[in-house]
Order: structure tokens, then C-alpha cells, then sequence
């Protein structure tokens, strides 16, 4: 582990990275503590301002200082991302060895149930359930876990079918080894690699999905400050004022463009195969 | 070959079915009757009815379904609920639009993102390749609704360069160019970042295979061999991806028609998610649908136009 | 050798690798006199490849050449530009690569291809064509001026090198170079693409230099035979004296194991036990010894030199160096 760390900073762009999510992590984490104003306090007085030493990145129509919300907008797109990927993971990693294990036809129903999913357009897929459901974060996540579960789901069924031809694993089932057992042993060791190198990957995916969602209207109420909720406010301001446009995309940006380097070095340090299916 | 298109194209009639469907079975499955949220708290239970019965869902779900097929079969995809227009014809005004912007996106994107790759593979590991690897992973991570805005805020409301709002004026071309400019850039950019790297990923793998030695062997000038004996067969991916892409380019339209008020069918499902237009959610998400079978179908064809293998094995 | 067309002297080629220098062929001398056929033959990793590749000039990047020189037709070749040596290629020298299927692009025409490589004539498109459908027939293809219109995948293997063949002898080169042209192909087709081979060099009048490591389409092949290991020349002369009299251990190691020469019948065939050296790290003495039954003291520290054991037999191996033993 300390050793990939050390690897990573060794390259460039893997250094970047690691720099660029460390430091967003931290600040969204640090929310409470960094962040001079309550992000959702209105100060009609202050609206509408530039960048200066009391709001470092303005203030919005209401006068809620951007600097702060965008600080608390982060552990909005954290939360997003770690749970919802999180429980896409574990989803996935079940159904790929249930589908891989399993019978010949749930096998089959699992793979036209991933397949279909691939297939739809995740916004218009995302659109359809909010406005079934109502917009929320629970929403938003639930859409993401969805839409990821094959991402991971494939890399496992993958991995248990070709464990589960072996001759080593033939002779421990008839030795009355449990599944559960050769699942545990044989087969989850392999793929944990793949599979957090995938996650790291689908990270921004993930948070950009979010801010989409929520730029939108449909992912977080007003007034929890997100960052597509104030890139939605800047767009709205589009003609009065660029600041909330600029400080929504800054860490969005930023923390995109840092999860992808650091996934990719990871991606090339631990398993170069896996370049083929970006 | 005509075996071939045959089914793939009853494939993709069983996709658009299963959709639709599921569709149909997700608005039942949700709690709250979609006529009362429609016409808001203060209607009447007569209003309420009567709201239902024209948006079809007083019936059973599998008559429900049948109908819909039953209409759909005779080229009619229902009426719109509020302004009570045929939806097939607010669906197929608005589909130009979208097909324009992505054409134009998908068109801008490979301009510039094939060359690009093509000259970062044959000139690999120098510095212009290096950051024209470094600019695809940016591009391609950026979300499309932040490169509009940027555009938007940069272009149209500082400049002053292109219009923010609209698709232009019917009939005047030069008018509409203008209005596609910033929303195919804000689709197209991250695409040619993709591209680039596709290509300059497949162009190395050709360039490596046996039969571009041979092309060299036989003393061809260098930009014969690069350009008409590796290109055609380093672009081969490209059209898979862009074919698959669909669903990817239909979702950055959305955003960029809403962005910048633009007509087309993105705004045409989000406008009508928004008030629960249910008969107009249904047209545009079979339409684009359709649109995503179709455009998976044509890239296998011109895939086997392009390369005589796969059309001998069709 | 002054008639040579193309005469190798010293030629060393190596390559840059993580591990350091891999010192792939060395000091080789070689010569291919007009009109004849010479086989290189050795066992894979033993520097046949590396050889064609200078030849042509189609080295990879992280190849250099340390010393030695290439003349063919009285140019040294690694004197020429790039732009000079791209004129040669495919005009004065030509070659077979070894994977038919793997050797025509497959997304272009047998014809487009064909007349691709004729763009250094002024002649007209009319007459290329007729040019590409004569070399066809002349390989042996039936109906020609239709299969120009068909892609590499609609032939077999064997069609496929007999295009090959027809591409690479077009320009009616001087000097025609086969890597193992015959090695992906089964026996009877082997048998063929030989005669092909033969044939068009007499019509032709131009020189082979035939790469393989089957003795046996060697010995029916050529008037010189050269044998490399571990990328040196080890022995060199014509085909006739190299197969029958041996000097240097290993050419009667491999004319051993040819499976052509076993009269009795084995339980398995003989194979030359141990690996070739480390060619980052190369051995003291004798690039052999480790694999040789005669190693003596001398061959630990000694490099052999190279030495004429009969008159136009050459061998590098302290065996032949004493007198009274061949």
C-alpha cells in the first residue's frame, strides 16, 4: 500500500492527482472549521459581490458567501460518491457471483438486466426517476447505484467464471468446501485490485452526475449548498455576475481532473490490462 | 446481409418495447396519482378523471401498454396533455434540433481529435504529445453542462461573440450557425479528447502490426503508409464508439439545449418531466430510444463498409 | 569476394533495453553473390531477424549499429538518407515476411496494393493492373484479373504468400530476402511456395537470401547456407560442404536433430540441450560452450577466431583451428 503511494508521487500527473483529492477531501471534511460563513445564512446586504478578503470567492443573489458553500458543497459530492459507490460495489460484487456461480439462467436474467441498464442514457434515466420519485439525495444516490452496479457486477462474474473452471476448485467443492468459502478465499482477493482501481475511476463520473442533477433542480433541496446547485444560481445570474459559475466549476473541476489522474496511475501501476476498456 | 439487418433490427425493436414498458411499469409503480399532481392540489375529483382518462391511465397497466403499442403501430404516439397537440408532432419538431447539435458536435469533435491523435501516436512521447495526452484526460472529465456555462458566460454574455439563447431563425442559415457554435463545442470538447485518445491508442496498435512493415518494406512514402494503409484501420474503433456513444451525446444534448434555451428533444423530456407530461415523456424517451438502436445499427454498417472482413462475415 | 551484390562486413546491431545493452548480433560477416541463393539458418533469438532488419533498414528505435558496414550493389546502405534507402526498398531489394495472414493490409484490395507499390513507375493505371495480374498468374493463381478484387481474408495462407511473393518480385528486385516465408505454412504447400520460390529466381535472375531454421528446405534450396547462433556467424560455406562436413559443433547439433536425418526410429526427437547466453551479459570465450559436447579449456576464456577450414568453409570454433581435425 505505502509502496503504490510512493510509486504514484513518483509520476507526475499521479502526484497531481493525489495532491488535487487530498486537498479537496480535506477541505470538505474541514467544512466546520475552514468555512468563515454558515453557507446557507442570508445577508441580503452582502449580495451579488465580487471576490475580497472577507468573501474569497463572492457571494450569490442572497448573499450567502460562495467560498463557505462551496466548502460544505463538497462533502455533498463526497458523501454522494463514497455512498453510492460504496453499496454500487457491494451490489455488484453479489450479483457478479451469483451470476457467476449461479445457474445457467440467472446468469442469463443478470446479464440482460446489466445490459439493459448500460444501455439507457443515465441522465434521461436519472431524469425519469426523479421526477417519478421527487428530487433528493437519497434519489440521486439510488439513480448512481443503479446505473454503476453492472461496472462492477461484470469485472466479478468475470473473475468467478474463470476461478470457478479451475481443477483446484473442482477438487475443494468436492472436498465440501462451501461457496461461500471458495467466494471468500479464491475469488474476492482477485478482483479487490480491478475493482477500487474501477471505483477510483468512476468517482468523478460519479460527482459530475451529481452536480448535473443537481444543476438541474433535481438533486439536492435548496438550501444545502451543492456544487451544481450554485452553478445552477450562477446560471441564473449568467448576465449580473460570473462569480458563482467560477466557484461552483472550480472544485468540480478540480476534484474530476484528480480522481482521473490518480485513478489512471493507479490503473497503470497495478493492473496495465485494464487500459483497453477505459 | 439482409439477414443481418433483419435482426438486428427486430433486436432493436425488442429493446424499445422493454423500455417503454418499464417505463410504464415504473409511473405505476410510483406513489401518487400523476393527473392530481399534474393539476396541482386545488382540482376536483371530476377534473381529476377526466385528466386520467386522456392520459390513458385509467385502464389497467397491460391495456395501458397494449394501447400504446396499438397507436403506436398506426404512427400515433398520443396527445399532449396540456396544449393537446399530437405528440409524434412535438417530438419530430424538435428532433432536427438535437440531431444538428450532436451532428455538428460529433463532426467538430472528430476535425479535430483524429488528427490530434494520429499526430500524438506518430510522434510519441514528445512534449506535444504529452500534453495533448494530459488535455484529452482534462476534456474528457469536464462535464459538458460546465463547458457550457463557461461558454456561455466566456462567449455569448462577455464577448458578445455568439448568441446565448435559441437555435436561430428559421430558414436563415447563416443565423442558426451561429447559434450552434457554443452548444456543439460545449457537447463536442469532451468527445475530442475521447477521440484523441482512442486514436492515438489504436493508431500505435496498427502501426505495430505486421502488414504496415510490409507497406514499409515495399519502400511506400511514409504519409502513404500512415494515411492510407493505417488510418482507415485506426479509425475502425472511433465509429463502434461514437455508434455506442449515442446515449452519452443524447445526455450532453440535454444539458446544452437547456442551457442555452435551445429547442431540441433534451428540453423537450426535461420540460416535460418537469410538469409530468407523462404521453410526452413516453414519445421522447421511445424516440430517443429509437434513435439510440438506429445509431448502434448504422455504425456496424459503416464499420462493415470500412472493413471487408466484417462485411464478408455479415 | 568483389562480385558479392551484398557483402556484410563486422556488422554489429544492439539494442537499448531496461536491462542495459543486449548485444543481439556481432561482428557478423556475410556475403550474397549475384544470381545465388543463400540460407541463413539458426534457432529462434539467434539474430536472423535483427539481420533482415538491418538490411532494410527497418530496425526498431531503440536499435543502434556500433560498428560495420552494408554494401549492396556498391552503396553501403547504412550510409544512405532515409529518403535513399526508402527508393531501394521494395525496388532494388524486396522481401516475403513470414505470417502470410498477418503480412497484407486487410482492409485494402489485393490490386489497390498491388498497384500501390508500383507508384515509382510513370506508367499508366491501365498498365499497372495488367503489371499485378501478370505477377499473379505468374505465381500460380488462377483467374487473376478477378481476385484483384478481393480482400487478404478470401485467401488461404498459401494463396496469401504466393501474393506475397508476387508483391515483392514486381519491381523485379536485385536482391529478394525470405523470412521464413514457408515456416507458417504446412508441408505440402511448403513444398510449392519452393518450387515458386526457385523458379521465379531463374526467370528473374535475382538473389535470395532465405531465412529458416529447417535444414531441410535449406538444403533443397540453396548454394550457400550461413549458420548464426546467438548472434554471431558460426559457420559459413556451401550448402553441400556445411551439410556434410560440419566444422563447428552446433551445425552438427542441428543437423542431428533434423527430424529428416533420424534413420532409426526414437521415443523422441534430439533436441540441443541448454539455452543460449545472456546476451546483456555476455559470456567469456566461446559463445557455444555452454552448449557444446567438445568444450575444451581454451574455450572458457579464448573468443575463436574465424578461420577457412577448406576452401570457402568458414567456422569460428577452436576445434578447426587444430590441425588434422574437421
Amino acid at each position: 500500500m505505502i509502496d503504490i503511494l510512493r510509486r504514484i508521487t513518483r509520476e507526475p500527473l499521479g502526484m497531481i492527482g493525489l495532491v488535487l483529492v487530498v486537498l479537496i477531501v480535506i477541505s470538505a471534511l474541514l467544512a466546520g472549521v475552514i468555512a468563515p460563513y454558515d453557507p446557507i445564512e442570508l445577508r441580503i446586504v452582502d449580495r451579488l459581490q465580487g471576490p475580497s478578503a472577507a468573501h474569497l470567492l463572492g457571494t450569490d443573489q442572497l448573499g450567502r458567501d460562495l467560498f463557505s458553500r462551496v466548502l460544505y458543497g463538497g462533502q455533498v459530492a463526497l458523501k454522494v460518491a463514497l455512498i453510492s459507490i460504496g453499496a454500487a460495489l457491494g451490489v455488484g460484487v453479489l450479483f457478479g457471483m451469483i451470476a457467476g456461480f449461479g445457474p445457467r439462467w440467472l446468469d442469463n436474467i443478470i446479464m440482460l438486466f446489466f445490459d439493459t441498464i448500460r444501455s439507457f442514457p443515465t441522465v434521461m434515466f436519472a431524469l425519469a426517476t426523479v421526477a417519478l420519485v421527487g428530487p433528493s439525495l437519497e434519489t440521486v444516490i439510488a439513480v448512481i447505484v443503479v446505473t454503476t452496479i453492472p461496472n462492477y457486477g461484470r469485472v466479478v462474474r468475470t473473475q468467478t467464471l474463470s476461478i470457478r473452471s479451475n481443477e483446484f476448485i473442482k477438487a475443494e467443492r468436492a472436498m465440501g468446501a462451501s461457496m461461500v468459502r471458495i467466494l471468500g478465499v479464491h475469488v474476492l482477493p482477485n478482483v479487490i485490485g480491478p475493482l477500487m482501481i474501477l471505483a477510483s475511476m468512476d468517482i468523478p463520473t460519479v460527482i459530475a452526475l451529481e452536480a448535473g442533477l443537481s444543476f438541474l433542480g433535481m438533486g439536492v433541496k435548496p438550501p444545502t449548498p451543492s456544487w451544481g446547485s450554485i452553478l445552477n444560481d450562477g446560471y441564473t445570474l449568467i448576465r449580473n455576475t460570473p462569480w458563482p459559475i467560477i466557484a461552483g466549476s472550480i472544485p468540480l473541476v478540480l476534484i474530476t481532473l484528480g480522481f482521473t489522474f490518480l485513478g489512471e496511475s493507479l490503473r497503470d501501476l497495478i493492473d496495465p490490462k485494464l487500459r483497453k476498456n477505459i | 446481409m439482409l439477414f443481418y439487418l433483419i435482426k438486428r433490427l427486430a433486436l432493436g425493436v425488442v429493446i424499445v418495447m422493454l423500455a417503454v414498458t418499464l417505463l410504464f411499469c415504473m409511473i405505476h409503480l410510483v406513489p401518487g396519482d400523476p393527473a392530481r399532481i399534474l393539476l396541482g392540489p386545488r382540482a376536483t375529483p371530476e377534473l381529476i378523471a377526466g385528466m386520467s382518462a386522456r392520459m390513458g391511465l385509467d385502464q389497467p397497466l397491460p391495456i395501458q401498454i397494449l394501447l400504446f403499442f396499438g397507436n403506436l403501430f398506426r404512427g400515433d404516439l398520443g396527445m399532449d396533455v396540456i396544449t393537446n397537440r399530437p405528440v409524434a408532432d412535438m417530438v419530430f419538431g424538435q428532433l432536427p434540433y438535437t440531431l444538428w447539435l450532436i451532428f455538428t458536435a460529433i463532426g467538430f469533435a472528430m476535425v479535430i481529435g483524429i488528427p490530434l491523435g494520429c499526430y500524438s501516436a506518430l510522434h510519441r512521447n514528445t512534449l506535444i504529445d504529452r500534453v495533448t495526452g494530459v488535455l484529452s484526460v482534462a476534456c474528457i472529465t469536464v462535464p459538458a453542462f460546465v463547458v457550457a456555462l463557461y461558454s456561455l458566460l466566456i462567449f455569448a454574455v462577455t464577448l458578445n461573440w455568439f448568441p446565448a439563447v435559441g437555435a436561430g431563425e428559421q430558414g436563415n442559415f447563416w443565423d442558426q450557425v451561429r447559434h450552434i457554435v457554443l452548444p456543439a463545442l460545449a457537447i463536442g470538447l469532451s468527445w475530442i479528447g475521447y477521440l484523441a485518445r482512442l486514436v492515438r491508442a489504436s493508431m500505435l496498435e496498427v502501426m505495430g502490426e505486421n502488414h504496415i512493415r510490409t507497406a514499409r518494406a515495399y519502400g511506400l512514402p511514409e504519409r502513404v503508409v500512415v494515411f492510407r494503409y493505417a488510418l482507415k484501420l485506426a479509425v475502425l474503433p472511433t465509429v463502434t464508439v461514437i455508434g455506442v456513444g449515442m446515449g452519452f451525446l443524447l445526455s450532453a444534448a440535454l444539458f446544452t439545449e437547456i442551457v442555452f434555451a435551445r429547442p431540441g428533444i433534451g428540453k423537450l423530456i426535461f420540460d416535460s418531466i418537469t410538469t409530468r407530461n407523462y404521453p410526452v415523456v413516453m414519445g421522447s424517451v421511445l424516440v430517443s430510444t429509437v434513435l439510440f438502436v438506429i445509431s448502434t445499427t448504422l455504425s456496424d454498417l459503416v464499420n462493415a463498409w470500412l472493413d471487408p472482413r466484417i462485411r464478408s462475415s455479415l | 569476394m568483389n562480385d558479392a551484390l551484398l557483402t556484410i562486413r563486422d556488422l554489429s546491431v544492439h539494442y537499448h533495453t531496461d536491462r542495459g545493452e543486449l548485444k543481439a548480433m556481432r561482428h557478423v560477416n556475410m556475403d550474397v553473390p549475384g544470381g545465388s541463393i543463400v540460407g541463413v539458418v539458426g534457432e529462434s533469438g539467434c539474430g536472423k531477424s535483427t539481420l533482415i532488419s538491418s538490411i532494410i533498414r527497418l530496425l526498431a528505435s531503440n536499435a543502434i549499429i556500433p560498428c560495420g558496414s552494408i554494401t549492396f550493389e556498391g552503396r553501403d546502405l547504412l550510409g544512405l538518407s532515409r529518403e535513399e534507402m526508402r527508393r531501394l526498398r521494395g525496388d532494388r531489394i524486396s522481401i516475403v515476411f513470414q505470417d502470410p495472414m498477418s503480412t497484407l493490409n486487410p482492409v485494402l484490395s489485393i490490386g489497390r496494393q498491388m498497384v500501390d507499390i508500383q507508384y515509382r513507375s510513370s506508367a499508366s493505371r491501365a498498365h499497372k493492373i495488367k503489371r499485378a495480374t501478370e505477377m499473379l498468374a505468374s505465381v500460380g493463381i488462377s483467374d487473376p484479373g478477378s481476385r484483384l478484387k478481393q480482400f487478404p481474408h478470401e485467401f488461404s495462407g498459401g494463396m496469401q504468400q504466393r501474393i506475397s511473393i508476387a508483391m515483392a518480385l514486381q519491381a523485379e528486385p536485385a536482391l529478394l530476402i525470405a523470412d521464413e516465408p514457408t515456416t507458417a505454412l504446412d508441408a505440402t504447400l511448403e513444398v510449392q511456395i519452393i518450387h515458386l520460390l526457385k523458379k521465379l529466381q531463374t526467370d528473374i535472375g535475382c538473389s535470395i537470401l532465405f531465412i529458416s531454421h529447417h535444414l531441410g528446405v535449406i538444403a533443397e534450396l540453396c548454394d550457400y547456407v550461413v549458420v548464426m547462433y546467438a548472434g554471431e556467424v558460426v559457420e559459413e560455406g556451401t550448402t553441400r560442404e556445411v551439410f556434410h562436413n560440419p566444422a563447428h559443433p552446433y551445425t552438427e547439433r542441428l543437423l542431428r536433430c533434423d527430424p529428416a536425418s533420424i534413420a532409426t526410429k526414437t521415443r523422441s526427437l534430439p533436441t540441443i540441450p541448454g539455452e543460449i547466453p545472456d546476451l546483456v551479459t555476455l559470456p567469456q570465450g566461446c559463445i557455444f560452450k555452454n552448449r557444446c559436447e567438445h568444450v575444451m579449456t581454451q574455450c572458457e576464456h579464448l573468443v575463436p577466431a574465424w578461420i577457412e577450414s577448406h576452401s570457402g568453409h568458414f567456422v569460428s570454433c577452436h576445434l578447426a583451428a587444430k590441425p588434422g581435425n574437421d
